[in-house]
C-alpha cells in the first residue's frame, strides 16, 4: 500500500494519503493504549483487584513508553536518519520530543506510585486517576512533539481537561472542588487566549505549521508586525498560564493546595514541563529570528516569575502553598534559561526541568505522606518533629530542599548552575544575578521547612507523641522516594549523565516532508 | 606569560607520571567516607560512632602533616596536583593542587578536627554530631585544595550544610536564627560569586575558544577587559567578605559562633574563616591581580575599620564567646590588611596569621567549651577568680591568650609583625591605625582574663575543677605549636614564600603595581623575629615591640 501512494504521488496525483508513522509516535501510543486499557478492563472485571493493580499497571505503561522512546532516541541521534516530521509536518521526532516523552512517563510513574496509597487512604480507590494522568502525559507529550500550533493547543487540552478532573479527583474535600473550578475556569481562558493567538499568528503569517511559519518570517519582511507581535502575547499569555509565570500564576497556589497531593506532584512536574516544552518549540524554534521581539517580554516575565515566587513563598504557612510559590520561582529559572535564546539555554531548561521534576514529585510525596488521612495536615508545624519520627522520610525531604534550594552536590544546583551559564553566555547578567538573589530569598523558605523538621521538635514533642498518628510510609511511595532521592543526589555528583542528554535533545526545525 | 605559566606546567607533568598516591583526594574523600561510614553505624551506639569519627578524622590529620614532610620546600607552583575530568561538556575537572599558600590551612584543618571531635563530646545523637562534622572537614579540605572554580564553589557552598545542622542541632539559646542567619548570609555572597565564576568561564571561553573551569589556565590567560576582571572580582569579593568577615558584613558571625556548640565555633573560628581570607588570596588576587589592586583601598580600609571596631566590641561584650567571636573580627582584619598590602611580607603574614589565629582561636574556643561544661554559663560577671580553683587552666589560659594578643615568643606576634612591616611600606597610614589594634586586643583580652580569673571565687566558682588529662592532652598539641610557630616559624615561612613571591610577580607583570623593593629582599624578616622573642613578658610591653617594629620598617 505504501508503494501504491508513493507511485500515485509519483505521477502527480494530488490525492495523498497522510501517511501515518506509526512507529514515530509510540511513546503515545503506549500512554494512551495503556490508560484506555485500564479504562475498559478495569469496566469489565467485576471484583476489585489486588491492592497496587492499578498502580503496578500504570508503572508499566510508563516503563513501556520509556522503552519505545529509547529506541527512538536511538533513531534520532543516528547521524544516517536523524529527526523526522510525522503526520505530513505536524509533529517532530528529534531528541526534544523523546527527551520529554521520558521525562513525562517518569513524572507519571513516581505520582502514580505515591497515588497508590494515597487512594486507599483516602476512600477513592479505582482506575479513574491513573486512566486520567496517563491521558494527560500523552497530552503533554503531543505538546512536546507538535510542529503545528493546533497541535500544541490539541496537546495543551489533553493534559488540561484531564487535570482539571484530577484536581478535584478527592470528592470529600471541598479545596479539591473549588481548585478543580478555579483551574477550569481559569484554564479555559487562557486556551482561548493561547487560540487567539494561533489565530494572529495565522493570520499574520499564512500558516499554523511552525516550519511554514519560521521559512516565511526568514524570507518576508513584515509591513507591519502588529498583528504578529499580539499574536506573540496572546500566545505568551496561554503558554505563561500553564508553567505558571507571573503574572498568570493565581491559580498556582489555590490549585496547588487543593488537588490531591500525588496529583500536585504530577501537575508541578509534568504539566509544567510540557508546557514549556511547548514554550521552546514555539518560540526557541519557530519565532527564533524575532527574538529581539519577545526576549525583553520573557525577560520580564522571568524576573517577575522569580521575585514574587521566592518573596511569596517565604511568607506561607501551608506547605503546599510554599512549594506551589516556590514551583513558581523555579519557572522563573526555567524562563531565564528560555531568555538565553540559545542551545545551552535550551539544554539548560531541559536539564532544569528534568531535575525539578524529581525533586518536586519527592516533596510532594513527602507532602502525600506527612498530609496523613484527609489531605490537611499540610501546615509547617504538622512536620514539627518529623526528624525524631520519621529520620529518612525527614532526610529525604531535607534532600529535596536542599536541592531546591540549589545546594552543591544536588540536582538542583546544577540546573541553578546550567541556566546561570546559559544566562551568562547570552550575556545576561543582570538577569543570572537577580536569579541568584531569589534563589537565597526561597533558601529561607526550604531552611525554614527543615528547622520545623529538625530543630523545632522539642517543645512539640508531647503532642506528637500523643495526639497523631505516626506518619506511615507504604512502599510505593516509599519506592517513589528512594528513586527521587537516588536520582536527586546521582545527578548532583555526575551531572554529566543528564548534561549530554539534554544537549543532544535542543529541538530542530525541520521542513515538512513533501 | 609562560615564563610564569611553564614550571607550573612542568611540575604538574612530572607529579602526574609517577603513579603516586593520590593523597590530595584522599584528603577529601575519606572524611566524606567516615561520614558514610557513620550513617551505617547503629544510632544506639555512640561510643562507636564516636571511634570511627575520631579515627577518621586522626587518619587525615596523619595524611595531612604527611603531606607537609612530603611538600617540596623551593617549588613556588602546585604540588600532588591531580586532575581528572568530571563534566566534560563544560570542562569542569576534579582537580587538586597545593602550594606554600594552602598547606598549612590543610595541615591546620587536618589538625584541629580531630582535636574538636575527642575535645568535646556532644550531649546528643553523638552518630549525626559526627557525620556532619566528617562531612564538615572534607568540605574544608575540598576549598583548600581545589584548583577548579567549579570544584571550589561546590566545597565551599557544601560546607554550609553540616555547619547549619551543627549550629542547629548541638547549639545553644538562639541556635536556630543563628544557624539560618549564617546560612543565608553566606549564601547570598556565594550567590554573587557563582554568577562571577560563571561568567569567567564564558568570558574566558569567548577570549581563547576553550570552555574550562580550571583555576591556572584562567588565571594565566587573564583574558578579561579591565572593567570586566573588576566587576567580577566584586563577585568574588562578596563571597569572601561575608565569609571572612569583613567589617559591614560581619553581623553573622557572633550570633553563630556564640550559639553554635564548641567543636562548631572551633571549627568555625579556626577553619572556616580561613574560607574567606584563603579565597582571597588564591582567587581574588590570583584571578583578578589589577581588580584586586583596583580594589585594595577599600578592602584594607574595612580592614582596618575591622581591627578597631572588633577590638572596640569586643571589649564591651558581657558574654565570653562573644567577646571572642568580635575578636576574630579583629583579627581577621589583620589578615585582610596583609592581603592587600601586595608585599612579600604581608602575605606571608596574612598566610602565616591564617593559621595562627585558627591555632589560637580553636584553644580559646576549647577552652571556653571547658568552662561551660563546668558552669554552664559564658557570662563574664558570674565567673570569678577560677585561677584559684584551677590554676592549669589559668596557665593554659594565659598562654592561649597572649598568643591571641600577639605576645612576642608565641605565634601570634610573628603573624602580626610581619603582616605590619609588610604593609607600612605600601599601606602606611592603615598600618599604623592597625597597630593599635594590637594594643586593644591587649585591653579586651587582658580585662576579661581578670574578671574571670582573678579575684576570690565565691561560692559557685570555688568548686571549679580543673583540667582533666583528656582536655590536657587536647591542648598540648595546640599549645606547642602556640610557642613553636613563635620562636622558630622558619618551617612554616620557608614553605609560604616561594608561592607567595610568584604571587606577587604574577601581580606585578599584570598590573601597574610594583612591590617595594624594601619588602622585596625582606626574607630578613625571620631573623628579626628571632631574638624579639627571647622571654614572655607582660603584654603591654609586647603592645609597645609590636608598635615599634611597625616604626622601624619606616626607616
Amino acid at each position: 500500500m505504501t508503494s501504491t501512494a508513493a507511485v500515485l504521488a509519483q505521477q502527480g496525483d494530488l490525492l495523498v494519503k497522510p501517511e501515518v508513522e506509526w512507529v514515530a509516535i509510540t511513546p503515545l501510543l503506549v500512554l494512551v493504549g495503556g490508560s484506555l486499557l485500564l479504562l475498559t478492563l478495569s469496566a469489565l472485571t467485576t471484583r476489585r483487584p489486588r491492592r497496587g493493580t492499578y498502580a503496578l499497571f500504570t508503572v508499566l505503561t510508563c516503563a513501556g513508553a520509556i522503552i519505545a522512546s529509547v529506541a527512538l532516541w536511538d533513531r534520532v541521534q543516528d547521524p544516517a536518519r536523524g529527526e523526522f516530521t510525522a503526520l505530513v509536518g505536524a509533529l517532530t521526532i528529534d531528541g526534544f520530543t523523546v527527551f520529554f516523552s521520558v521525562l513525562i512517563a517518569l513524572s507519571i510513574a513516581l505520582a502514580a506510585l505515591v497515588a497508590d496509597d494515597y487512594l486507599r487512604r483516602e476512600d477513592l480507590e479505582g482506575p479513574e486517576l491513573y486512566a486520567l494522568m496517563l491521558l494527560s502525559g500523552a497530552g503533554g507529550i503531543v505538546m512536546a512533539m507538535a510542529n503545528d500550533l493546533i497541535v500544541v493547543f490539541l496537546g495543551l487540552e489533553i493534559l488540561s481537561i484531564a487535570l482539571y478532573v484530577m484536581a478535584g479527583m478527592h470528592l470529600r474535600r471541598v479545596e479539591s472542588q473549588e481548585s478543580a473550578i478555579k483551574y477550569f475556569v481559569l484554564g479555559a481562558f487562557s486556551s482561548a487566549f493561547l487560540l487567539y493567538g494561533i489565530a494572529l499568528v495565522y493570520g499574520a503569517t499564512g500558516s499554523t505549521n511552525l516550519s511554514e511559519i519560521a521559512a516565511f518570517l526568514s524570507q518576508n519582511v513584515l509591513e507591519s508586525e502588529g498583528l504578529l507581535l499580539a499574536g506573540f502575547a496572546l500566545l505568551l499569555v496561554g503558554l505563561g498560564f500553564k508553567v505558571a509565570a507571573v503574572p498568570f500564576h493565581v491559580w498556582t497556589p489555590d490549585v496547588y493546595q487543593g488537588a490531591p497531593s500525588p496529583v500536585t506532584a504530577f501537575m508541578a512536574s509534568a504539566s509544567k514541563a510540557a508546557a514549556f516544552a511547548a514554550l521552546l518549540r514555539v518560540f526557541f524554534s519557530a519565532f527564533s529570528n524575532h527574538a529581539s521581539d519577545w526576549r525583553p517580554i520573557i525577560w520580564v516575565l522571568a524576573v517577575l516569575t522569580m521575585v514574587v515566587g521566592a518573596v511569596l513563598a517565604v511568607v506561607q504557612r501551608d506547605v503546599k502553598r510554599m512549594l506551589a510559590y516556590s514551583s513558581i520561582n523555579h519557572a522563573g529559572f526555567s524562563l531565564v534559561a528560555v531568555h538565553a535564546n540559545t542551545e545551552r539555554g535550551v539544554a539548560g531548561a531541559l536539564f532544569y526541568l528534568l531535575a525539578y521534576a524529581f525533586m518536586v514529585l519527592g516533596s510532594f510525596a513527602v507532602v502525600t505522606l506527612v498530609g496523613r488521612r484527609g489531605d490537611a495536615a499540610h501546615d509547617v508545624d504538622d512536620y514539627r518533629g518529623l526528624a525524631r519520627e520519621r529520620p529518612v522520610l525527614a532526610l529525604a525531604f531535607t534532600v529535596f530542599l536542599l536541592s531546591q534550594a540549589g545546594v552543591p552536590l544536588t540536582a538542583g544546583f546544577f540546573a541553578k548552575f546550567y541556566v546561570i551559564g546559559a544566562a551568562a553566555e547570552a550575556e545576561s547578567y543582570a538577569l543570572a544575578v537577580i536569579a541568584m538573589v531569589t534563589a537565597v530569598i526561597s533558601a529561607f523558605l526550604y531552611l525554614r521547612i527543615i528547622v520545623t523538621m529538625y530543630f523545632a521538635g522539642d517543645e512539640a514533642e508531647g503532642d506528637a507523641a500523643t495526639g497523631r498518628h505516626r506518619v506511615a510510609i507504604p512502599f510505593g511511595a516509599g519506592v517513589s522516594l528512594a528513586a527521587a532521592v537516588a536520582f536527586t543526589l546521582l545527578i548532583g555528583i555526575l551531572p554529566g549523565l543528564v548534561a549530554d542528554f539534554a544537549r543532544d535533545a535542543v529541538p530542530v526545525l525541520l521542513s515538512a516532508a513533501p | 606569560m609562560g615564563s610564569l605559566l611553564a614550571p607550573a606546567l612542568l611540575a604538574t607533568e612530572a607529579h602526574a607520571e609517577s603513579p603516586e598516591f593520590p593523597i590530595l583526594t584522599a584528603l577529601i574523600v575519606i572524611p566524606a567516607l567516615g561520614a558514610l561510614a557513620l550513617a551505617l553505624t547503629p544510632a544506639s551506639r555512640p561510643e562507636l560512632s564516636r571511634l570511627v569519627g575520631v579515627g577518621m578524622s586522626l587518619v587525615t590529620g596523619a595524611m595531612s602533616v604527611y603531606l607537609m614532610t612530603q611538600f617540596v620546600i623551593d617549588e613556588p607552583g602546585f604540588q600532588e596536583t591531580s586532575k581528572h575530568s568530571w563534566i566534560e561538556s563544560f570542562g569542569i575537572s576534579w582537580n587538586l593542587g597545593v602550594d606554600g599558600i594552602s598547606l598549612f590551612l590543610v595541615v591546620l584543618t587536618g589538625i584541629l578536627f580531630p582535636l574538636a571531635l575527642i575535645g568535646v563530646k556532644p550531649h546528643h545523637d553523638t552518630k549525626s554530631y559526627m557525620a556532619w562534622l566528617l562531612l564538615l572537614e572534607a568540605g574544608c579540605m575540598g576549598v583548600f585544595l581545589a584548583l577548579d572554580l567549579f570544584l571550589f564553589f561546590v566545597a565551599f557552598e557544601i560546607v554550609l550544610v553540616p555547619m547549619y545542622f551543627l549550629i542547629g542541632g548541638w547549639g545553644y539559646g538562639e541556635r536556630v536564627y543563628a544557624a539560618l542567619k549564617f546560612f543565608l548570609f553566606t549564601m547570598l555572597g556565594s550567590a554573587f560569586m557563582l554568577v562571577s565564576i560563571i561568567a569567567l568561564a564564558f568570558l574566558h571561553e569567548r577570549a581563547t575558544g576553550v570552555l574550562t573551569f580550571d583555576l591556572v589556565e584562567i588565571a594565566e590567560a587573564q583574558a578579561l577587559a579591565e572593567t570586566t576582571a573588576r566587576w567580577l572580582f566584586l563577585g568574588f569579593a562578596v563571597a569572601f567578605a561575608v565569609k571572612c568577615p569583613i567589617f559591614p558584613l560581619h553581623t553573622w558571625l557572633p550570633d553563630a559562633h556564640t550559639q553554635a556548640p564548641t567543636a562548631g565555633s572551633v571549627i568555625l573560628a579556626g577553619v572556616m574563616l580561613k574560607l574567606g581570607t584563603y579565597g582571597f588570596v588564591r582567587f581574588g588576587l590570583y584571578l583578578f591581580p589589577e581588580a584586586a589592586t583596583w580594589a585594595a583601598p577599600v578592602l584594607v580600609t574595612l580592614g582596618v575599620i575591622g581591627i578597631i571596631y572588633g577590638a572596640i566590641v569586643a571589649a564591651v561584650q558581657r558574654d565570653l564567646k562573644r567577646l571572642v567571636a568580635y575578636s576574630s573580627v579583629a583579627h581577621l582584619g589583620f589578615i585582610v590588611l596583609g592581603t592587600f598590602a601586595f608585599t612579600s611580607q604581608g602575605l606571608q603574614g596574612g598566610v602565616l596569621q591564617m593559621v595562627n589565629h585558627g591555632i589560637s582561636t580553636g584553644a580559646l574556643f576549647l577552652l571556653l567549651g571547658m568552662l561551660y561544661e563546668r558552669r554552664h554559663t559564658y557570662e563574664i560577671a558570674s565567673l570569678r577568680g577560677l585561677q584559684r580553683a584551677a590554676p592549669v587552666m589559668a596557665a593554659v589560659f594565659t598562654v592561649v591568650m597572649m598568643s591571641s594578643i600577639g605576645l612576642p615568643g608565641l605565634n601570634g606576634f610573628v603573624g602580626e609583625f610581619l603582616i605590619l612591616i609588610g604593609s607600612f611600606p605600601t599601606r602606611r597610614w592603615w598600618a599604623v591605625v592597625a597597630t593599635f589594634g594590637v594594643v586593644l586586643a591587649a585591653v579586651y583580652l587582658l580585662w576579661a582574663y581578670q574578671r574571670v580569673f582573678h579575684g576570690d571565687p565565691d561560692d559557685e566558682n570555688a568548686t571549679f575543677a580543673d583540667m582533666t588529662w583528656r582536655e590536657g592532652a587536647v591542648m598540648a598539641p595546640l599549645l606547642a605549636l602556640i610557642v613553636f610557630l613563635g620562636v622558630f616559624p622558619r618551617p612554616v615561612l620557608e614553605r609560604i614564600e616561594p608561592a607567595v613571591g610568584r604571587l606577587i610577580t604574577h601581580i606585578e607583570e599584570r598590573s601597574d603595581f610594583t612591590e617595594p623593593a624594601v619588602t622585596r629582599q625582606g626574607t630578613g624578616a625571620v631573623e628579626v623575629v628571632g631574638p624579639a622573642a627571647v622571654e614572655e613578658e607582660g603584654a603591654e610591653e609586647a603592645e609597645e615591640a609590636g608598635a615599634e617594629t611597625g616604626g622601624e620598617g619606616e626607616g
